[in-house]
């Protein structure tokens, strides 16, 4: 039978049957937006099963979905039903995108599920889109969920860091450790991993992490978190190194669940969804009052140099608030 | 005065070799009668460092280019009896295609092989096709080209098994085989291991070759894969070398002495439209590989100098649209390609955008090389096109740009090209930076800025349904008949223990799988087991789906 | 432009309404030629399609599981060896029998007898040599858009 017609609540329930093009049409409904989003996301939401989100990100061409790729075999090896959102950067001219790199499972049958979507230009829609993604997913039993982004842009860093576990990859001898510092990458990864790490350079790139967790030991990050990230070398092509990473990975789950570290993530995450979605709200709000009669005179006023721009912006916020 | 006297010494160097050199008889003038000279301009001369001029002194008055026309398809019986054709019209090169399982390490039972069995090629599953595909020929005699990669090998050692089988000794053996691994993982994609033992692999021949094989080229670095799949021409040239610059190293990282293998490497290069830049890549070729081979490499034997190549028409250039207008195409091409120097030239024909070629029009193919070489006066004089402002400054800017992607390679190899084009393949700077190229020219054309005749200018309505060649499945019965007699009569425990064997010998480095590759296909292993067993140690190569 | 067809309008009307399209692209078989599929991918992007690229010497159910997950508009096929007679068919079928109501659209060498028992077979369109970017785009738009209505 085929999804044509059905509403969003029975196609959650072919999706929780395990029929995955029902899983994969609630997530374009959750990628589109609007109400279905939402109908998806209230339907889903109280269906938390807790799986752990794993955030993975680092610069282009670090490896990234080869290691994503060796993850959730390894998960399936220990009986997991793993599920990865990979997202791809909108081409800033076209809106279009090619999501290249899928990962390829040996045996299509496998219980996994991967999804890529394209960041749409709009950030905000993209942060209202992954944990939609993330219900889906944890609704169909799906766990661990893997988000993969590039570290590039500071909503890709926000994404990446409200997971669980975020795991930053780099590469070895192309100066990622400074570049994924300066994007903000070091403060929130809680493993690293220095991908082909046979190649030269590679113990270069461990030189440079530690020294820069040394600095963060010194501003009281380590003591803040109550942990150093390890440092994993993994030879991406060879497999090699990728049991002490799925170790690591272990190690961090088990911390989490000491003290509230994971309840306290997990609130900043939701906190992060609704603050997206008020911020949604406004944004709309505001294109609305710009476009309003009022928001016309303001403007027009605006235009023939009788009023500024920052009493323009106050008398419409005044508009807007209600105030 | 110096350098007067050093042109001098170099016009009489090179009288001396063209002195020696044995010419074709024919006459050296115009079709009018005016006499002409075998070359013209100034030093460098034609088979002078650093060779941008062509290889030898005498060019093609002494020998014209290799005419070879690629054939094979249908079982091994049947090309046999095409070969034999060719030998007896006086041919003396033969050239194998093989079909897609083959060239995949496939056997014709494997699921993927419906419908491929005999298509594009000739199938070859064991010895016993081996011994039908050259029945009855003299294999001291003649020259062999195989146009086959990833089980490269596993082929080499069924001819040499054959040959051995019929009275003729290994180092009797004289042709070519492709086994340019590395553009199979950047352009052509018919690859079967990870580029690292593939590149042991191909190093293991190079040995073997250069210890028992002296007449047999062990790589063809192919640059026309690379083209076809959309590169530029600058992209093609530069690939192409650094290629060849990267078996270099592999080889000589493995033990080799440089001139003990780099003469009887050679190189396969596309000639496409666009006319002069074609001919500044070809010289271009020349004079890059002499300079890096003796500057960077530390060759000594001025053969290892020389850039011998072979030249295919532009495939990709054909259009379905107005199919005969392809000729015309073909024989600009076939012009760049002798004017560039080539040693050998395969002329497509003109129906081949849409299906293998009719007999017909591969007939035409053949016969427009015969026209440039013998109506055309080209061939009289070497390099006619030396010393045209045009051609120089676009050989030098071929080089240039050329340079600039080895300097590129050179940096992601951390001082090594053999790295670097590892790296590059890794990170997929080869595949997109050939898609890039298709692309921008594909947009070019979609805009009508540049114009392809009868595509996107010049159009008529539909064009006549033609002929086209169709291969019947009974090649494919047959040939599973074949493979499964074959499977039925040999012992199994000799297989098997020939390629636990192997799988010993492959397992360490420091050995050449050869010997113990001749041994499997002597025990009547199929490509496809001896395949099997090696990725049990070598792994499968996946291409990342990037763009 | 101003005398574009009134059907074109409103294609091009449907599609704006219709959001981003999400398009799988594929090579099945042996063939290694991918300079085609390629230029399609960004032929696509560049007219602000979503290309889910899986490379080469895919199958048919590595396909379907691809579309399922990706939950996909349409599946673009690219061919280039004489297998589009069994592969194409293979691929309708495939999809038919996983429910997927999704049109494929086939790209490569094929001869002009070949293509209506291709369409008639259920294949969408088909994209030969020498297609113009406008011909891509509009094939695969109309595709998908027919498919939907």
């Amino acid at each position: 039978m085929s999804l044509r017609g059905l509403s969003p609540a029975q196609v959650l329930a072919r999706a929780l049957e395990g029929d995955r093009h029902a899983t994969g049409r609630l997530l374009t409904l959750i990628e589109r937006g609007g109400e279905g989003a939402d109908e998806v996301a209230s339907l889903t939401h109280p269906m938390a099963k807790g799986a752990h989100v794993i955030g993975i990100t680092g610069p282009p061409g670090a490896g990234k979905s080869t290691l994503v790729g060796q993850l959730i075999k390894e998960a399936v090896r220990h009986g997991a039903r793993p599920a990865v959102l990979a997202v791809d950067p909108s081409s800033p001219l076209s809106g279009g995108a090619i999501l290249g790199d899928r990962i390829r499972m040996d045996d299509p049958e496998s219980d996994c599920f991967i999804r890529s979507i394209a960041t749409r230009g709009h950030s905000g829609g993209l942060a209202l889109a992954v944990p939609g993604v993330v219900r889906v997913f944890d609704a169909c039993g799906f766990g661990p969920i893997i988000i993969e982004t590039v570290g590039v842009g500071q909503v890709e860093v926000d994404i990446t860091a409200a997971a669980d576990t975020t795991v930053v990859v780099m590469n070895p001898g192309t100066g990622d450790a400074v570049q994924a510092n300066k994007a903000g990458l070091l403060e929130v990864a809680d493993i690293f991993v220095v991908n082909k790490a046979d190649r030269p350079g590679a113990n270069e790139v461990r030189g440079d992490l530690q020294i820069m967790l040394d600095l963060s030991h010194m501003t009281g990050r380590e003591d803040h978190w109550g942990r150093r990230p390890p440092v994993v070398m993994l030879k991406s092509l060879e497999g090699t190194g990728f049991g002490e990473l799925w170790n690591e990975i272990q190690t961090h789950i088990e911390f989490l669940g000491i003290g509230s570290e994971r309840e306290r993530r997990r609130h900043l995450r939701q906190r992060a969804e609704v603050e997206a979605r008020i911020e949604q709200i406004v944004h709309q709000s505001v294109q609305q009052v710009l476009d309003s009669q009022e928001g016309g005179r303001v403007l027009e006023r605006l235009r023939k140099l009788q009023d500024s721009p920052a009493s323009a912006a106050k008398e419409l916020a005044r508009l807007l608030l209600g105030s | 005065m110096d350098q007067e006297q050093s042109r001098a010494q170099s016009r009489k160097r090179w009288q001396t070799e063209y002195d020696r050199a044995k010419l074709r008889d024919a006459d050296w003038e115009t079709m009018s009668g005016v006499p002409v000279e075998p070359i013209y301009g100034n030093a460098p001369y034609p088979g002078q460092y650093p060779y941008t001029r062509g290889v030898y002194a005498s060019m093609y008055r002494s020998r014209l280019w290799t005419m070879r026309m690629f054939a094979g398809f249908g079982t091994a019986v049947d090309t046999n009896l095409r070969f034999k054709d060719i030998l007896r019209n006086g041919g003396g090169g033969l050239s194998t295609a093989f079909d897609m399982p083959t060239l995949m390490g496939h056997d014709s039972d494997h699921e993927w092989s419906i419908g491929e069995v005999g298509k594009c090629g000739v199938a070859v599953d064991t010895l016993a096709d081996m011994r039908d595909l050259f029945a009855d020929i003299n294999l001291g005699g003649v020259s062999t080209s195989m146009t086959i990669n990833g089980p490269a090998n596993i082929i080499m050692a069924m001819y040499i098994a054959n040959a051995e089988e019929t009275g003729t000794e290994r180092s009797r053996l004289a042709g070519t085989i492709q086994n340019d691994l590395l553009k199979e993982y950047q352009a052509q994609k018919e690859y079967i291991f990870p580029p690292r033992p593939s590149m042991r692999l191909v190093t293991d021949l190079i040995r073997f070759t250069s210890t028992e094989m002296p007449r047999w080229h062990p790589v063809s670095v192919s640059g026309y894969h690379i083209r076809e799949a959309g590169s530029t021409a600058a992209q093609e040239l530069a690939y192409t070398l650094a290629n060849g610059f990267a078996y270099v190293e592999a080889a000589v990282a493995a033990g080799i002495d440089v001139d003990d293998f780099a003469p009887r490497l050679s190189f396969f290069f596309n000639s496409h439209s666009d006319f002069f830049e074609e001919i500044g890549k070809f010289r271009a070729a020349r004079r890059i590989w002499a300079t890096w081979m003796r500057e960077r490499y530390g060759a000594k034997d001025e053969r290892s100098l020389l850039c011998r190549f072979h030249t295919q028409t532009a495939g990709v250039s054909l259009t379905a649209q107005q199919p005969e207008i392809n000729i015309a195409r073909v024989a600009i091409q076939a012009m760049a390609g002798v004017l560039g120097g080539t040693q050998s030239l395969h002329t497509d024909a003109f129906d081949e955008a849409m299906a293998l070629p009719t007999e017909d029009a591969a007939r035409i193919a053949l016969r427009t090389q015969q026209i440039v070489a013998h109506e055309t006066g080209v061939a009289s004089v070497a390099d006619p096109l030396g010393g045209s402002h045009y051609v120089e400054w676009m050989t030098d800017e071929m080089e240039r740009r050329a340079e600039a992607i080895f300097a590129h390679l050179d940096e992601l190899g951390g001082g090594s090209i053999l790295e670097g084009v590892f790296a590059g393949i890794d990170n997929n700077y080869f595949t997109s930076e050939i898609a890039n190229a298709a692309y921008r020219f594909e947009q070019k054309v979609n805009a009508g800025r540049r114009i392809i005749v009868g595509v996107n200018d010049f159009t008529e309505g539909d064009s006549e349904q033609r002929d086209l060649l169709r291969i019947d499945r009974t090649v494919e019965e047959n040939q599973l008949k074949r493979l499964s007699n074959v499977k039925h009569d040999r012992d199994n425990s000799a297989v098997r223990s020939a390629l636990d064997e192997l799988v010993e010998v492959a397992q360490d480095s420091t050995l050449n799988t050869m010997p113990a590759t001749i041994k499997a296909v002597q025990s009547m292993a199929t490509e496809g087991e001896i395949v099997e067993a090696l990725r049990g140690v070598f792994g499968t190569y996946v291409e990342k789906a990037t763009m | 432009m101003s005398d574009r067809d009134p059907k074109e309008e409103q294609a091009i009307a449907e599609a704006a309404a219709y959001g981003p399209m999400r398009v799988i692209l594929a090579k099945v078989g042996y063939d290694g030629h991918d300079r085609g599929v390629k230029i399609v991918a960004r032929t696509l992007r560049d007219a602000g399609f979503e290309v889910i690229y899986l490379g080469l010497r895919q199958t048919t159910s590595d396909i379907v599981s691809a579309a399922q997950q990706e939950d996909a508009d349409a599946v673009g096929l690219s061919l280039h060896n004489a297998g589009h007679m069994t592969l194409a068919p293979r691929m309708v079928e495939a999809l038919r029998e996983a429910e997927l109501d999704i049109p494929v659209v086939v790209g490569g060498i094929i001869p002009d007898e070949d293509i209506p028992q291709l369409l008639d077979g259920g294949v969408a369109a088909i994209l030969t040599p020498g297609a113009s970017s406008d011909e891509v785009v509009r094939a695969m738009r109309d595709a998908i858009l027919a498919s939907n209505r």
